[in-house]
């Protein structure tokens, strides 16, 4: 590798950045709005689910059965309804996702038996809101059948029970106050640094292929290495500039607690933009019309970036042969970095298999861009 | 008119014809991606990797570890002896859970104290974290009940144990809570989006970084022919998208598909009226094919992720609720998942139907006005 012509070819390619200002702000803004709309808009905490009762016996006990319902702060009650198709216009309208309904001899019931149902419907359309809003009425059920117990024994005069209560302790470590914020906004630098990263290299061999400018870079004496080399230095400045960016405002915006060193946060983060712009440029080289280039990145990038590196959905729950494909993802590598540095504080030492994985990942994909760039023009 | 908007159409088809990987880039990669996210996307949590530190040793111990096993969502892949080893296990992530048992429970518990049992959770998946909370206290609850049940002595004469209230649960539209009927629709809007927002914003530019574009202002065909014979070519190709991938979605996943056809094409079709506006007003704001492809990138994400697509909508700030009024996926999920689940119709789903289209006409506009400027 000649320096100087390294040089040359990683001047002309900043010049040729600075010179299109819309992609340069674009690609600086890019991350600015991506943090701020995925930041704030990903979330899972699901509070206020709205609920429809439907009470059919309006007695003091059903009333105070409600009452917990609209105290709790996961549900919010969208209407009080009082008959039949009335609970099923609700639900087709959409006004509320779940209704509760009391039976008309709820209370008889319970005081005859001692056991009584109460029946909830849930819209599950959306499965992971009927899932966690279940166990959130679970729970509530759960309290008044404690209340309605002690009231039961003291009623009959009974002494407490001779068995002891089992005490639920449950601590939650490295992310105490379960805030679905710190798992999702390491998450969402990982995204956002994949897609501007591949957006960045994607198009700048199939550019001068297009423009015709690939024959005089041919007739000189440059290398292929040289060529990749140079063509990344301009875009892996800007990546780091939008890295620094990204974790600032995770770190300084978001306030997801930072435990780790400074160190590892660099290293991999310079590893993982290498790694990404390495990916858009052997697409670049691979494909010789921008719009194949781009449509090729996008369809690597997006989905799979946002849906098989753990982002959203856990990886460990996957199908096996899915677990398999996500090995390729590189965006899980670094998102179990990222929060794993973040959240638990973890080192290099500790970090070692994602590290390594990227580092491969980094010489296969240099690899095959070296060889894949020819000098030739057929 | 028609003959102009023919020749134009027969231009970009023969386009298209000449790249013969074109095809193959639009119809592969989609189909591999919805089998792919089909079975990638699930928030269920199956099994949750469990380590168990048992210091008590008592009946009571072993009796409340085979609760957790019994519902083999706790594979329990390491039995600890030290709590230094439960810490390196849920450090290193060998384990999610730890359940640890002190010595003195089952004392405790026979004499009718509190029995503290230590459960610790990684919560760095906060919603994995929360699901499995959830089984745990589930699990504890029951364990408690079955204690209850034997220390009451039958000769005691009691009649009742213990007060239940128990909740019945029905889920409506997908009873079996399966989380790929809610997410595949999901993923048929968002690949079409991409396809055709990327197809249309690069469309116009191509031209004229080719220089083809002064060639056509020269010819005789006017800017609703030319925007239109640009469109069409696309609208084809993603309403092609959309039914070869809801077809795949039924035949290969077992999606039911309660609703009317028509009112799936009515949705799809207006549907992509939005999304090749919004290609078309991303093409008059770009000169270059990567200006136009970093503002593709620049959109289609906020749109994908801020869709409701696996991100509840209620659960963002208001000021992203409002955002999400301008994004068509938003709509066209709730047309898509309620035609698939619920059967229903346009009787249900104008306002979503109607949004789109408003969205979609708006966004022409802005583009057929534009373009006169930009091509002026």
């Amino acid at each position: 590798m000649n320096l100087g012509r390294l040089y040359a070819i990683a001047f002309k390619e900043t010049l040729q950045v600075w010179r299109d200002p819309r992609s340069l702000a674009i690609a600086l803004l890019m991350p600015l709005m991506q943090m701020t709309l995925l930041g704030y808009g990903v979330s899972l905490d699901i509070r206020r689910v709205g609920l429809c009762i439907y009470d059919q016996e309006k007695s003091q006990i059903s009333r105070e059965l409600v009452e917990r319902f609209t105290a709790s702060d996961w549900f919010r009650i969208s209407a009080k309804l009082s008959d039949e198709p009335a609970v099923r216009d609700a639900m087709n309208r959409g006004d509320c996702i779940g209704i509760v309904t009391i039976p008309i001899n709820f209370s008889r019931t319970l005081a005859a038996t001692g056991t009584a149902q109460v029946q909830t419907v849930f819209d599950a359309t959306d499965v992971n809101t009927t899932n966690i809003a279940t166990g959130y009425a679970q729970g509530i059920v759960g309290m008044v059948t404690a209340d309605f117990e002690s009231q039961w024994a003291a009623s009959h005069g009974l002494l407490p029970q001779t068995v002891g209560v089992v005490d639920l302790e449950p601590r939650v470590w490295f992310n105490e106050g379960l805030d679905s914020r710190n798992f999702i906004i390491p998450g969402v630098v990982a995204v956002v640094l994949g897609l501007v990263g591949a957006q960045l290299t994607s198009l700048t061999v199939s550019r001068e292929w297009e423009r015709g400018t690939m024959e005089q870079l041919i007739s000189t004496p440059v290398t292929a290495l040289e060529v990749m080399v140079g063509k990344l230095i301009p875009y892996f400045a800007i990546g780091l500039f939008d890295a620094t960016f990204c974790l600032c405002t995770a770190a300084f915006w978001f306030e997801v607690p930072f435990r780790g060193s400074l160190l590892t946060l660099t290293v991999t983060t310079a590893l993982f933009t290498l790694v990404v712009l390495g990916i858009g440029y052997l697409v670049s080289v691979r494909i010789r019309s921008q719009l194949g280039a781009s449509q090729v990145a996008l369809v690597l990038t997006m989905m799979p970036i946002t849906l098989l590196s753990g982002f959203t959905f856990p990886i460990d729950q996957m199908p096996r042969a899915i677990q398999a494909v996500t090995l390729v993802i590189h965006a899980r590598y670094y998102i179990t970095i990222l929060r794993s540095i973040f959240l638990k504080g973890s080192t290099l030492a500790d970090l070692t298999v994602p590290i390594l994985a990227l580092v491969l990942y980094a010489v296969v994909i240099g690899w095959l861009a070296a060889r894949a760039f020819h000098k030739r023009l057929d | 008119m028609f003959e102009r908007l023919y020749v134009m159409l027969m231009k970009e088809f023969l386009e298209l014809r000449r790249d013969p990987w074109a095809i193959f880039r639009l119809v592969v990669p989609l189909l591999i991606q919805v089998i792919v996210l089909g079975y990638a996307a699930t928030f269920t949590v199956y099994h949750v990797a469990t380590v168990v530190l048992d210091l008590d040793h008592s009946q009571a111990s072993r009796e409340l570890i085979s609760h957790f096993i019994a519902t083999g969502r706790f594979p329990i892949v390491d039995v600890a002896r030290t709590d230094a080893q439960v810490t390196r296990d849920i450090d290193s992530g060998r384990a999610v859970v730890a359940i640890v048992i002190h010595a003195g429970f089952a004392r405790d518990l026979g004499n009718g104290k509190t029995a503290p049992l230590e459960v610790a959770v990684d919560g760095t998946n906060s919603n994995t974290a929360l699901i499995a909370l959830g089984y745990v206290s589930q699990i504890v609850a029951q364990f408690q009940a079955d204690q209850v049940a034997k220390a009451w002595p039958v000769s005691a004469g009691a009649a009742v144990p213990g007060i239940a209230v128990t909740l019945q649960e029905r889920p409506w539209f997908n009873e079996g809570l399966e989380d790929r009927w809610f997410f595949i629709p999901g993923v048929i809007g968002t690949l079409t989006l991409i396809q055709v927002i990327s197809l249309t914003a690069f469309a116009v530019v191509r031209e004229r970084e080719a220089g083809t574009l002064e060639q056509i202002m020269v010819s005789p065909i006017r800017r609703f022919e030319f925007i239109l014979g640009k469109t069409i070519p696309f609208f084809l190709i993603g309403l092609g998208d959309v039914v070869l991938v809801t077809t795949f979605g039924v035949l290969w996943f077992g999606i039911p598909f309660v609703g009317n056809p028509l009112v799936m094409l009515l949705g799809a079709s207006l549907y992509l009226l939005a999304a090749l506006g919004l290609g078309l007003m991303l093409s008059t704001f770009a000169r270059t094919q990567q200006q136009a492809f970093a503002l593709s990138f620049f959109l289609v994400n906020p749109f994908f992720i801020l869709s409701g697509f696996a991100f509840p909508i209620a659960a963002m700030p208001l000021v992203l609720q409002w955002f999400t009024l301008i994004n068509p996926v938003r709509y066209f999920l709730v047309v898509i998942r309620s035609v698939f689940l619920k059967g229903d119709g346009v009787v249900e789903l104008w306002p979503d139907l109607l949004a789109m289209a408003l969205l979609g006409a708006g966004m022409l506009t802005v583009s057929v006005l534009r373009f006169r400027k930009s091509l002026d």
